[in-house]
């Protein structure tokens, strides 16, 4: 490739301020002079294109293509099968009691973490004493590990009875709340839903902090205008700010929502692999590991990625295409 | 807002003119401060439980503070995570560096060199963030077998940081879009090329950006359990793999047990702690607001 004698005006853009002389330049030319524009761009970010393009889409289509064979056992071959195993999943009655497990889980903790979340960000926002101590505070949990977290939670709702008990049922039982005690999260029925409360308090102040920033985001103008049109000051949050904080509430769902349909690390720490708490990525990992099946474990893996793709995809479109409208 | 209730105005901090009374604030912190002693209650239980010697760590004495403090249980969680830490540091240190140089060209050239379809690759890199890592999980570890690169804790290190690249594009990009695009026009009627651009006028304006990234990705392959339990071994099991293995065992003790969950929490909490800041938009950035 020759040297251009004027890199400036390729870098620039090239465009329509073409100078005048001798016509317009031959149209190769012309796209050859905008790559060079953009293409050292492109060669910089391409290390991480084929990075991502590997281990991200070329995994995923791998998963993809166990889940679609028969590889019932590390050695095997696998022949392609469809969807068979997909279909095989529903008849085992483990699945779908994992799946009903993870959709309990994801009500209570997307739906407590979120009204925690507002709530504590709705105290705060107006600034009171010690503000900075209490958020650091409520914060703090989200810096630990699920199996850390775990591992005190397990301790506080241990289910056992009165005199063995360590944990929130003592506590129960030493101030005469004795109706307070119960199996937390060995209840056959409702026991996710006590599993969720690590959940949300670990995340309850991410979402703390985002409704926050949102609060405080509203321009006080805003907030003026409502008080000088009569606006009572619940009025003023509920007509002015709440409006305006859809854009986080959005994404606070969002993130909530595919940690809750992959939460794993939280389960392990707590329950093991006890059958009474078992969710779709606890079902895949004893497939992997234990039954030695990875057509099965790819199944439910593909299963876990559509439920998160479902949601997520369009969000993700909506999110680039609208900021790059507003010209970021 | 009423004539009356102005003299019980109080302003917030920033100068916002707070439309509460005394009494109204009052009632939000006692409200704050009782769900601050609820959230408090798992620390107690772990720094109270951990300085229990061991005969004093049962159900009787659940809620009580120890009668005799303990080192006991702190020695015997040091011993049992001492090679998980090491293991940890030694993952996440490099992973994050490594995520953070990548991210924070792809940011680079996302927010201000553009490319044509740099915003479908940039979607396509956002997705990785999202998707759950099991559905890479059996392939990833296959080809590693493959490769003969299990082993190690090398495997961990390429999963942190490949999977930290999406997150770390984006917090880059969003920080370099609020650079005037003015200044790198001007480097490049300037006829500075790409590398320079970004080596001369946008590296030294980046550190809060890698500061953000660098703990952010620390603290998540600190974290990390899924990956660590699918692609290493018992040599290089990091903490959290350590931890799981003291707690799920029945024969430890509840103070060990405390202690360990401590010990494995310590570096990411002091991290929060003095790095706060950074880390909160790391948060922010994790919810794709720039």
């Amino acid at each position: 490739m020759s040297t251009s004698p004027n890199r400036s005006g390729a870098a620039v853009g090239g465009g329509p301020g073409r100078t005048s002389g001798g016509g317009p330049r031959p149209a190769p030319r012309r796209a050859l002079h905008r790559a060079r524009a953009w293409l050292p761009g492109l060669l910089l970010v391409s290390p991480s294109i084929l990075l991502i393009g590997v281990f991200v889409y070329g995994m995923i289509g791998w998963n993809l293509r166990l889940a679609l064979s028969d590889k019932h056992a590390p050695i095997q071959e696998g022949e392609f099968v469809g969807l068979v195993n997909f279909v095989a999943l529903w008849q085992e009655a483990r699945w779908p009691a994992a799946v009903g497990n993870a959709v309990v889980f994801t009500v209570v903790f997307v739906g407590g973490a979120l009204v925690l979340g507002w709530l504590l960000g709705l105290l705060l926002d107006k600034g009171i004493r010690g503000e900075p101590v209490f958020r650091t505070l409520f914060l703090a949990p989200m810096a630990v590990s699920f199996i850390a977290t775990g591992v005190v939670w397990r301790w506080l709702m241990n289910p056992a009875p009165a005199e063995r008990a360590t944990g929130l049922n003592a506590l129960f039982v030493h101030f005469n709340l004795d109706f307070l005690v119960n199996d937390w999260w060995t209840a056959p029925d409702l026991g996710m839903a006590a599993m969720a409360l690590p959940a949300i308090w670990q995340l309850a102040g991410y979402i703390m902090a985002l409704f926050l920033a949102g609060f405080r985001g509203v321009p006080e103008e805003l907030r003026e205008a409502a008080r000088v049109d009569g606006c009572s000051e619940w009025g003023v949050y509920r007509h002015v700010v709440m409006p305006q904080l859809r854009p986080v509430l959005l994404s606070a769902v969002i993130i909530l929502g595919h940690m809750s349909l992959k939460v794993f690390d939280l389960i392990i720490a707590i329950a093991g692999q006890q059958i009474v708490a078992d969710v779709p990525a606890v079902y895949m990992w004893a497939m992997v590991f234990e039954v030695r099946d990875p057509a099965k474990g790819a199944t439910i893996a593909s299963y876990l990625l559509f439920a998160v793709a479902l949601f997520v995809v369009p969000y993700l479109v909506w999110t680039v295409r609208k900021e790059r409208s507003e010209g970021r | 807002m009423s004539v009356q209730s102005a003299p019980d105005r109080v302003t917030a901090p920033g100068g916002r003119a707070a439309g509460t009374t005394r009494r109204g604030q009052a009632v939000r912190f006692a409200v704050l401060f009782a769900l601050a002693v609820l959230f408090l209650l798992p620390m107690y239980v772990l720094l109270v439980t951990g300085f229990k010697p061991f005969a004093e760590a049962t159900a009787a004495r659940a809620w009580s503070p120890p009668q005799t403090w303990s080192t006991e249980g702190w020695a015997a969680a040091w011993e049992a995570l001492s090679s998980g830490l090491r293991n940890s540091v030694a993952v996440a240190v490099p992973s994050a560096a490594v995520s953070a140089v990548l991210g924070s060209m792809n940011g680079f050239v996302m927010a201000r060199w553009r490319f044509p379809g740099a915003d479908t690759v940039f979607t396509l890199f956002l997705f990785g963030m999202f998707i759950p890592y099991q559905a890479v999980m059996i392939p990833l570890q296959q080809m590693l077998v493959g490769a003969n690169l299990m082993g190690g804790v090398f495997p961990l290190i390429l999963a942190h940081t490949v999977y930290g690249i999406p997150i770390c594009t984006l917090i880059f990009r969003n920080y370099y879009a609020s650079i005037p695009r003015t200044l790198i026009e001007a480097a490049r009627v300037d006829g500075a090329g790409m590398l320079r651009t970004y080596a001369s006028v946008v590296l030294p304006v980046s550190a809060p950006a890698f500061a953000v990234t660098l703990i952010w990705q620390f603290t998540s392959a600190w974290n990390d359990f899924l990956f660590a339990v699918f692609l290493t071994g018992p040599n290089s099991w990091p903490v959290t793999v350590q931890l799981n293995n003291v707690a799920g065992s029945m024969v430890v003790p509840y103070n060990q047990q405390m202690a360990a969950a401590v010990l494995a929490s310590l570096p990411t909490l002091v991290v929060y702690l003095v790095l706060g800041r950074y880390f909160m938009r790391g948060l922010m950035a994790g919810a794709l607001k720039g």
